[in-house]
């Protein structure tokens, strides 16, 4: 295993003027920034939080050697939350060594891996657990450690992982919201394989283009990165009101598909989940991306999103159950690479259970960003779990410097 | 008899001079019809066989007021025979975008192949192919204008010559044969001294004048292969501007394809 400090004595050297060994290359970006969040209504539970401001850092390291066969990337992540506990939280989002030949690459470390092409609903993407005090929308990432060995042949990309350790799902704390009216006891985790944390995960994806055609299958056997939920009790018996996460042990058979056709974008992820102790089931999501170059003589392009989610699961335990999505996406393609996302998804089963999103984000300056983010929810059927969020309506702005 | 005789034969020449003439005038107008054809041709083939390279460059955006945005990237290519070429773009400003990175693979007959890596997301998006008439990284310049040169993109047509740029050139009307193209024609500029293009008028689908590419500091490398080291293209319609400065560039470097696959393009640096 690489030590990095022998790896950060390295770089310092290299940055002496006068330093004969040129071998060893750095690199050191990142980013800061702040972050207001207002809810527009109070939350059941007294002690949760209105409004939360809070800051993040994330900086990077990066070392290449061997004419940058060799390579190691550290990648700390902080944010301090006013409010919330639990969002006050830091993480290793990398710090991987990766080594590369013609045809193979390996990398030992701490990672992150996107496996998808739908926009809405990641359903196949299964190696990272989620940050989920981070974002609302599921797309922040814990680090994971992991051995990836990646090859590349004529029938395809094989990527095999070798997981020796699992993350938790971090969900927002008592003062905190977007956590519904329970509140998750995540220091009493319980698991289903008496190995807990040290369980080792396998994945492998295989993944292949063809003209016009990117197809995808892949397989995951080890700890599932879902918790269920179950009561907290106390030392009588009786439930405390809180609720703890379960880790299933499960296999998760995953394939997905795109399509490029002219301005058409199709896709679909499925994805079929089973394990001793939760119900085989199978879920889908799919849709298309559509877009318009430059409308109206202007060098705006406009992209339509629609998709639709299906999940054998019942609506009480999987929000996506049977629920469609639409939004538009404005690019303007002006200097600042101004863009705005904007749509809502309607659940099919509970009519008056939708969200609406709006997403946008501008360049301010030579090297900073601005970021509006608003959710709105509706529908109170308490058999639909995404009625949890029914008074989590907010808004967010969000300053990003990068250095 | 004689004197008539004589007429007739003077009458003859006249006839048969004529003839000459006009099949003459007729060639000359037939020529421009493959002329413009054969120059492309000629432009292509003195550009075979470079193999691969690398260069940094920046894109310097001006509004009309004369404000100024900085974009810099890195870029790898790579020749491929008997196809469009394949290219690597890695973005290093602005910041924000740092490790962004886009693959294309250029195509003669077929929509090019393009793909786009989010390094935040660690999540490579196919890019739908149409959309080659927009924008890149908002400047000036389009997609397209940064694909290959490849002779069946276009139908020809020579108008004239003229002198541009201090060089004397042929003047081409070129139709791009993809109904996706921003274009309806391209007027192009190309020397006769060197078939290095000098300059390229751009109409919009309304057929009137949109954009102006004027290419600048060609230097010669391998003894063989011109590279324009600064091209400004010039929005008539907005007033806006984009100069496209090449600060380095290397050839043979030894780039192969594994330097343009879906892997390479993740671990972009």
């Amino acid at each position: 295993m690489i030590k990095p400090a022998a790896f950060i004595l390295l770089s310092i050297s290299s940055l002496l003027p006068f330093s004969a060994s040129q071998a060893v290359e750095y690199e050191f970006i990142g980013s800061l920034g702040a972050q207001g969040r207002y809810f527009t209504e109070q939350a059941n539970d007294p002690q949760q939080t209105k409004s939360q401001l809070s800051v993040f850092a994330e900086p990077e390291l990066y070392l290449q050697w061997n004419d940058g066969d060799d390579s190691f990337t550290a990648k700390p992540f902080l944010r301090v939350d006013s409010a919330d506990d639990e969002r006050t939280h830091f993480d290793i989002r990398e710090a991987v060594w990766l080594h590369v030949q013609d045809d193979w690459e390996l990398r030992v470390g701490i990672n992150k891996v996107f496996w998808g092409v739908t926009e809405t609903l990641h359903l196949v993407d299964i190696v990272n657990q989620t940050d989920g005090v981070e974002s609302f929308d599921g797309e922040e990432k814990l680090g994971q450690p992991m051995v990836q060995f990646s090859l590349f042949k004529d029938w395809g990309y094989l990527d095999v992982f070798i997981l020796p350790y699992f993350r938790e799902r971090t969900f927002a704390g008592e003062e905190g919201r977007l956590r519904g009216q329970f509140k998750i006891d995540t220091d009493s985790a319980i698991y289903e394989s008496s190995q807990e944390q040290n369980h080792i995960d396998f994945a492998a994806n295989w993944r292949n283009t063809y003209d016009f055609l990117d197809l995808s299958l892949n397989v995951f056997k080890g700890t599932s990165r879902e918790p269920e939920f179950v009561a907290k009790l106390d030392s009588t018996g009786e439930p405390t009101g809180e609720l703890i996460p379960f880790y299933p042990q499960i296999t998760q058979f995953g394939a997905l598909v795109q399509y490029v056709n002219e301005a058409w974008l199709w896709k679909l992820e499925t994805i079929n989940r089973g394990g001793d102790t939760i119900d085989d089931y199978n879920a889908m999501v799919g849709g298309f991306e559509y877009t318009l170059v430059g409308i109206g003589d202007s060098t705006t392009d406009l992209g339509w999103v629609v998709e639709y989610a299906y999940d054998e699961r019942d609506a009480n335990e999987v929000a996506t159950q049977n629920d469609i999505s639409l939004a538009a996406r404005i690019v303007m393609n002006d200097i600042d690479s101004t863009e705005i996302l904007a749509g809502f998804s309607q659940d099919l089963e509970f009519s008056d259970s939708r969200a609406l999103f709006i997403e946008a984000n501008t360049r301010v300056g030579d090297s900073s960003k601005l970021i509006f983010d608003m959710w709105l929810f509706s529908g109170d059927d308490p058999q639909d779990i995404s009625s949890q969020f029914e008074q989590e309506d907010f808004v967010q702005l969000s300053y990003e410097w990068y250095f | 008899m004689f004197k008539a005789k004589k007429q007739s034969s003077w009458l003859k020449l006249i006839v048969a001079s004529s003839l000459v003439l006009i099949t003459a005038s007729f060639a000359s107008h037939a020529e421009p019809a493959n002329k413009g054809l054969e120059i492309a041709k000629e432009r292509k083939a003195r550009d075979q066989g470079w193999g691969d390279s690398e260069s940094v460059s920046l894109m310097v955006l001006k509004n009309a007021q004369g404000d100024e945005s900085v974009r810099e990237m890195r870029i790898k290519a790579l020749e491929v025979q008997g196809d469009g070429d394949k290219g690597l773009t890695i973005f290093d400003e602005p910041r924000d975008v740092k490790g962004s990175a886009f693959l294309n693979f250029s195509h003669v007959n077929k929509p090019d192949d393009q793909w786009l890596y989010l390094p935040a997301l660690k999540r490579v998006k196919r890019i739908a192919s149409r959309n080659k008439s927009g924008p890149f990284m908002g400047s000036e310049f389009a997609y397209e204008d940064l694909a290959s040169f490849e002779v069946a993109k276009y139908t020809y047509k020579y108008l004239r010559d003229e002198t541009v740029n201090g060089e004397l050139c042929w003047v081409i009307e070129s139709t791009p044969t993809d109904r996706y193209s921003g274009y309806t024609k391209q007027v192009t500029w190309i020397d006769q001294s060197e078939y290095r293009v000098q300059k390229i008028d751009f109409y919009d689908r309304k057929k009137s004048l949109l954009k102006t590419l004027i290419f600048d500091q060609y230097k010669l490398y391998l003894d063989k292969y011109w590279r324009a080291h600064k091209m400004t293209m010039t929005n008539h319609q907005t007033g806006k501007s984009t100069d496209m400065i090449a600060k380095e560039i290397n050839f043979k470097v030894g780039l192969t394809d594994n330097d343009f696959n879906q892997n390479s393009l993740r671990r972009a640096r």
